[in-house]
């Protein structure tokens, strides 16, 4: 694990990483920056198909439930205006929807973020509390299939890091 | 952030040549943000003003719960409002609170949506002002209801009753336009606050404070795939907050529109209460954010040009009002509409014309101070507009409720509202209730977002050519 100073530096290691063929790759930093999960190769979340999915969830949900409730569980002749007067059930629909879709964007996030987890190999480098003030890391993980430890700690040398470590699994 | 880049001899003073404020004082880095700001949290000291203020805050509440505690025990005959005046100081107050509320999400989303990195240092208490203003302002539908243990009538939840809510009636649209608005504003508020909780984790000295602290982080570690999926949702929902917060003033304005009461139904009100509930807002922002930022000293945060800011939209907004005042006037004669020009008329120099005057005041010509950039320059000055507003916002709902109520259409049916002394309690114990949260929210939790605050200084720019 290396540590930086910026995140110019940073993106410019993970980019070299990425480039010297690791995978199991990840950076760690205070403040989310654009260029990086490109550099350590992530590619789109699908999350935002998911929100999508939980928002219509959500509207035919409201709706269903008002058609349900309105014409069939309890049907009340208000002036003899039609059992599913749907103008009149957009509101709620509309409601349903935010929050089914709000619901699975944080919900969701959490979930493809595998949070929360209270354990991470990463807390055990003493330094690490830094990543959430002003610094930086690139952690290249023993998982990789091009992993050795000397030959990846003098990689991670050469990238210019303000410090390199080893942290134990 | 262009402005943030520039050396600057002097702190919060207009750029020579550009006329504007920064947005965040000169020579900040990563770490003194940081530092700054969770050193409100964690400091070990904790001042004695804090103590007395949440003292006298709490007092307060507890008057609010004395006040429900004597609701409960002798019903909703404890108010004042009685037949013609059905409803008065409990939807008074219901609209007011729910209106404060939307300033923060307008700020969080809204701004964030547009890219307005002004909104950064401010978006935070923002957030926590809203949830705190949806908390007081359930109360009153709640309690108005005079059998609170039964709200769950208003639920579609089956029961042995067999009966169902009605759909069709704007006061249920309100049910699930309210707990969406709060539960939404919940979310937004607590997935801002992870990767700052994790700083007070990470910088915590105490046991319990990194215990607790590490648990509402959920383990957050600023990876950059979490990051991403991070920025992701949270675009999102500040996405779908925007339209959220539109449709809850004007849901709000339904429960008036809809009905066929002189004053209320007028198409006019879902557009005009969504301005007017932003205008109060920012109103409510600036009270609270102009003595925050003198007795923490946020000044290098918190700057002239957001204050100046706010106040723009404070009078923008203002200004929509205003106009909604007008249409209603000219429509009420226009329409040729006997009781709705009465109404008017009533308004105008009926029983309750100090009201409507002092409404006039303090939400249309006391305001207009703001057009003068000397004014908005002033602090103790917008702090005096920013209460004015205040009053003339809960003014205007007390306007639009009671006195459209208090004259019936058949003057046998006619009635006045005055305010019992439990009216007064049960809205000066909310007031009580969202200071006493707001100070512990100001002692606990990081009043403006650290993460963000990093984005924009100038350091966080990865910087061209070095990239690929």
């Amino acid at each position: 694990m290396a540590e930086f100073e910026s995140p110019t530096t940073l993106v410019a290691a993970a980019n070299k990483t990425r480039e010297a063929g690791y995978v199991d790759v990840d950076a760690y930093s205070p403040i989310p920056i654009e260029e990086l999960h490109h550099a350590i190769g992530f590619k789109n979340t699908k999350l935002p198909l998911m929100v999508l999915i939980g928002g219509l969830l959500g509207g035919t949900g409201g709706f269903s439930l008002e058609y349900w409730v309105s014409a069939i569980a309890y049907p009340l002749n208000v002036g003899g205006k039609p059992l599913v007067s749907w103008p009149m059930f957009i509101p709620v629909t509309f409601e349903c929807t935010i929050l089914g879709a709000a619901l699975t964007a944080v919900f969701g996030m959490f979930m493809l973020n595998k949070l929360p987890q209270p354990y991470h190999p990463v807390f055990n480098n003493p330094r690490f509390a830094m990543a959430s003030r002003n610094r930086f890391f690139l952690c290249i993980e023993a998982t990789d299939q091009q992993f050795d430890l000397d030959k990846t700690r003098a990689f991670l040398d050469t990238l210019g890091a303000h410090e390199v470590t080893t942290v134990a699994e | 952030m262009a402005q943030s880049n520039q050396p600057l001899a002097e702190r919060t003073e207009p750029v020579a040549g550009s006329g504007t404020p920064v947005v965040i004082a000169p020579g900040h880095t990563f770490a003194s943000v940081t530092d700054k700001i969770s050193s409100i949290v964690l400091t070990q000291r904790t001042p004695i003003g804090w103590y007395l203020a949440l003292l006298t805050a709490a007092g307060m509440a507890g008057l609010l719960l004395i006040s429900l505690s004597y609701l409960v025990v002798k019903g909703i005959g404890i108010w004042g409002n009685n037949i013609p005046v059905g409803w008065a100081f409990d939807i008074t107050n219901f609209v007011w609170w729910i209106g404060i509320g939307h300033a923060g999400t307008l700020i969080s989303a809204i701004l964030l949506l547009l890219k307005q990195t002004w909104r950064t240092s401010i978006n935070r208490f923002a957030e926590a002002m809203t949830l705190f203003a949806v908390a007081c302002a359930g109360i009153f539908p709640l309690f108005h209801t005079g059998r609170p243990w039964l709200a769950y009538w208003l639920f579609p939840i089956p029961n042995t009753m067999g009966v169902w809510p009605q759909f069709r009636s704007p006061l249920i649209w309100d049910v699930f336009a309210v707990s969406t608005y709060a539960t939404v504003s919940a979310l937004f508020w607590y997935v801002g606050l992870v990767p700052d909780v994790a700083t007070l984790r990470d910088r915590a000295k105490g046991k319990f404070a990194q215990r607790v602290y590490g648990m509402m982080s959920l383990g957050w570690r600023g990876s950059a795939r979490h990051w991403h999926r991070y920025e992701t949702a949270y675009l999102l929902l500040a996405g779908l907050s925007t339209p959220l917060v539109v449709s809850v003033h004007s849901v709000v304005s339904f429960d008036f529109a809809v009905s066929i009461l002189p004053g209320w139904h007028t198409t006019i009100f879902p557009p005009y209460f969504v301005a007017g509930a932003i205008y109060s807002g920012f109103a409510m922002v600036l009270t609270l954010a102009i003595p925050m930022r003198a007795i923490y000293g946020l000044e290098d945060f918190i700057t002239m040009r957001h204050l100046q800011n706010m106040a723009k939209v404070m009078l923008l907004t203002g200004l929509i009002v205003a106009y909604g005042y007008g249409v209603e006037a000219f429509i009420a004669w226009y329409g040729g509409n006997y009781y709705e020009g009465f109404m008017m008329l009533n308004r105008i120099n009926g029983p309750y014309w100090p009201q409507y005057w002092a409404l006039i005041f303090c939400n249309v010509i006391f305001p207009q101070l703001l057009w003068f950039k000397n004014v908005r320059m002033n602090v103790p000055l917008l702090f005096v507009i920013s209460i004015v507003v205040n009053i003339g916002m809960w003014l205007e709902r007390f306007v639009i409720i009671v006195l459209s109520l208090h004259r019936d259409f058949l003057p046998s049916s006619w009635g006045m509202f005055r305010p019992t002394f439990w009216d007064w309690t049960t809205y000066v114990g909310t007031i009580g209730l969202f200071l006493t949260l707001l100070f512990l929210f100001v002692r606990l939790l990081p009043v403006i977002s650290i993460f963000e605050m990093r984005t924009i200084v100038p350091e966080a720019k990865v910087q061209e050519g070095h990239g690929h």
